[in-house]
This record gives structure tokens, sequence and C-alpha cells, in this order.
């Protein structure tokens, strides 16, 4: 049997500030994105505030109105990252075996140590406590899905153990979407079947899920009864991801398809940059667009051949925005990810022009070298100077913080 | 409550990558030679807030802490 465990940093970013000015751990503490470039949002908050209700993800007036006395601090990633390649270090002493999952969490599995899950779990919390200042919560289970709930259910600074002798009385009475990719709609689709307990989950007939929620419906049956076999993947194996995506709150609201084709232009350098690096190409392109009343739709198509160009991704990009999107509000956000993704050493169709392809990918190299060593401001678009505002919109590195995709 | 003090610090550096604080001189400009280095490790630094690698020394026969953070070196000095 294995030995899995979840380790997750305390009110993480709120936390790291509270070491660097331990003041603030008398007042409650939100640390919030930028309201001007509208990221108002509250990104991570202390034990105080979120004793007042102050959730992560809300308005910054929001949780003003919940907290009047809310202290509120801009986020300090270089910070945050630091502390996460520290706390990284210490997984290190027990593990090779280390997935990252965002900046704040990680499964390990410790299957090989000689020392048990819960012994090591405590020393993580003490360690983490000793040498960093922070707190982490930590799951200890025999799959990936169990240790991830079990550093849920008991915050901060615990070890939770899921056994295969206690799950039942543990997980199945938890509420259905307190499991891992349950989320709202999901949650929405099992309670009208009556499904509310992740027991209840466990227990009723795989057909019914089937039919309610296809193959992911079998795999959620799956993780409740504790059939989660997806290994723990050391860092750069988890890399091999589904799809290569970024997406980005404009600064303003857009309100028409030249202000769109910049901010796609933008996400789509971002997106052929990190499918080159990591030598992947792609043949699916997805765009997806959330209006300023935060309604999400997305759209695809599939390309007669994989690429890793942003002037083709681009071009996709701009012709699926055109022919699906009707301007019916102004746009908060867009999106673009890539999928369906295949190795750049694999076989391919050739193109008919393949010079022209050829002399592409060189040039598009050549600009990444150029914002790998000068930075990404470096080099830009002539047609993202007409606004520069879109310009310093950075993808690639606004975004390191999120999660990536996951899915065992 | 305390305070970080940024100092500065002259150092030896081994050729295993070893760092030995050997004087420190304070914001006022007052040198003080350590005498023994007692400890190394991470942690924080709970008085004046901040972290980093903590080295415990001893300057003329008291214990002390003195933090290098990224780079820059500080001790926790009473606000």
């Amino acid at each position: 049997m294995r030995t899995v465990l979840h380790s997750d940093l305390n009110n993480f970013y709120a936390s790291v500030e509270c070491v660097y000015e331990p003041s603030l751990r008398k007042v409650p503490l939100a640390v919030c994105g930028d309201p001007e470039a509208r990221h108002g949002i509250v990104l991570a908050k202390n034990e105080l505030a979120k004793a007042t209700g102050v959730k992560t993800g809300e308005a910054i007036w929001q949780a003003r109105q919940k907290c009047p006395g809310l202290k509120i601090l801009p986020p300090d990633f270089k910070k945050y990252l630091r502390f996460a390649r520290m706390m990284r270090g210490i997984y290190a002493d027990y593990t090779d075996f280390i997935e990252p999952f965002g900046l704040d969490e990680a499964w390990l599995d410790v299957s090989s140590c000689h020392e048990s899950g819960e012994r090591i779990a405590d020393e993580l919390r003490r360690r983490a406590k000793e040498e960093l200042g922070l707190t982490v919560s930590v799951g200890v289970s025999f799959n990936k899905i169990f240790a991830k709930l079990g550093s849920d259910m008991k915050k901060p600074d615990a070890t939770t153990v899921i056994s295969p002798e206690n799950y039942r009385e543990k997980v199945w009475p938890l509420p259905v979407e307190d499991l891992l990719y349950v989320g709202p709609a999901t949650k929405r689709k099992l309670w009208l079947r009556g499904i509310r307990t992740i027991g209840e989950l466990a227990n009723c007939d795989i057909q019914l899920l089937r039919g309610a929620l296809g193959k992911n419906g079998e795999m959620l049956w799956n993780f409740a009864r504790g059939n989660d076999c997806s290994p723990v993947l050391p860092e750069g194996e988890a890399a091999m991801v589904k799809s290569v995506g970024n997406s980005t709150t404009a600064p303003r609201d857009l309100e028409n398809d030249r202000d769109v084709y910049l901010v796609l232009l933008v996400l789509c350098e971002s997106v052929a940059e990190r499918l080159r690096e990591q030598s992947l190409r792609g043949d699916v392109v997805s765009v997806s667009v959330r209006d300023c009343e935060l309604n999400t739709r997305s759209f695809q198509r599939k390309l007669p051949r994989p690429t890793a160009l942003s002037a083709e991704i681009a071009m996709h990009a701009r012709e699926l925005f055109r022919e699906r999107w009707y301007w019916e509000k102004p746009i908060r956000s867009l999106g673009v990810c890539v999928s369906g993704l295949s190795s750049q050493t694999e076989g391919v169709q050739l193109s008919m022009f393949p010079e022209a392809n050829a002399r592409r990918y060189e040039l598009e190299g050549a600009i990444d070298e150029i914002r790998r060593r000068f930075g990404h401001g470096s080099i830009s678009r002539a047609s993202l100077l007409a606004d520069q505002r879109i310009n310093c919109i950075n993808p690639r590195e606004d975004h390191v913080i999120h999660p990536v995709g996951w899915r065992g | 409550m305390a305070r970080r003090a940024y100092v500065r610090v002259v150092a030896e550096f081994s050729e295993e990558g070893r760092i030995t604080p050997l004087t420190v001189e304070w914001e006022d400009g007052r040198k003080f030679r350590v005498d023994k280095l007692l400890d190394v490790r991470l942690a924080p630094a709970t008085k004046a807030g901040g972290q980093g690698m903590r080295y415990t020394v001893r300057i003329g026969g008291r214990e002390t802490y003195l933090f290098e953070d990224e780079g820059r070196w500080f001790v926790e000095a009473r606000a």
C-alpha cells in the first residue's frame, strides 16, 4: 500500500506577510490583487480575517463590508516563491516524489521511507514552523485524493490520517463538493440525484453516474471509494500536461474586436512560448471569454496540423472569436489554450510550404531567446504598442501562481 | 517590539560553501568581533519579523542571532 501525503501551507500569502511583520498577526489581514488592474480580489487572508467571514476570491469591497478594519496588502510573489522553494527543500529531505499543486500545496509519496506517514507529516509541520515560521496542514492517506481531503479537514497546523480502516467514518459523511473535481456544476447534478455526501456517491449505482456525468462520473465514484491509483509525479514529469493555456483579466473591459485581438495576441505569444519551451505543439486551439457579468463561454477548433507558433495560434484564436462571439456584452477576461499536445520530435504531416514555417519557428525562437536574456518587455510586436496597458500584460510571469490542471 | 537592523558583516567563505561571520558592524559604526559561531539553521526572526539563515553567534560573551536573508544581514534590535 502506498503512503501519500498532501501538504498545504495555511493561508500562505498572508502567513508569509506575517512572518515579515509579526504585528500583522494581531489585525485582520488580506493579501489582495491590484484593484487598478482590476485584479482586486482577496488572494489570501489570515485567521482573524477568516473569522469575520472574509473569503478568498471575493472582491475587496465585499471583504471590507464584512470586516471594516481589514488591513490590505499587495502580493509580493517573489517572496512567496522563495518560501515555496524553501518548503520544497524540506520535502526533498524525505522523498524525490514531490508533485506541486500551485505554490502552496504538494503531494509527496513517502512509501519508501522508513518512518510512518504520520511521523513524517508531524515532522514537516514542526520544520515548517521552526525553519520558515509557517504552519502546514498535512493529510496522510493511501492515495492522492484522500490525502488532499485530509489536509483540508483540520486547519491550521494539523495532521489528519485517512486509512483504509477509517475512511468510511472520516470521509463518507463529508459533503460531496469536498471531493477534488466536484465543482458547482457537478455538485448540482449530483444533488439532483439525491447524492449529497461522499458516502452516498461511493454507494450509488455506477450506471446512474455514468448516465449523469459520463466518464467523470466513474472517476468520481472510484475516488469516493478510495480507488485512486494516480501516481505522485515528480516535478518536471507533472509538467506533462494535457494542455497549455493562459488567461488574463484585461486592465479595462474590452469592447471591440481590435481590443480582443490585441489581448489574444499577448496570450497566444505566451502560450506558444511555453509550448516551445517544453518542446511541445498542439492541434486544438480553445478560446474562453468571460463577459462583464462573469458569464463564461468557450470555443475550440481542431487545426490541420499541430503548431507551436504564436502567429498561427493567434490566427485561429481570432477566427474562432470572430465566428462565435456576438458582442452582447463587453468582455472582462480572455483565455487561450492549446491542447492535443504532441512532442516536437514526433513525426508530423509536412506543410506544403515548409520553408516559410521553418523561418517562422526561427523567428519566434529568436524572440524567446531575447526575452530570456533581456526580460519579457525587451521585445514586442509593433501592433501591441498601440495600447500600452494591454501590452504590459505579462501572462507568463503574472500567472505562475495558479495550479496547473491536474488529472489522475 | 523589535525591529530589523541591517548590519555590515565581514565573513569567511570556505571551499565547501560554509559562511562564517567574523565581524559585525552596527548601524552606528561600532564594530564587534564574532567570538564563536554556535549554530546555523533556517529560522524566522520571531521578534523583528523576517526569515533567513540564522547564525547563532557569541559576541562579547553574549549569544545573539544574526540573520542572512537573500544576501542581506540583520540583527533584531530594540525598536
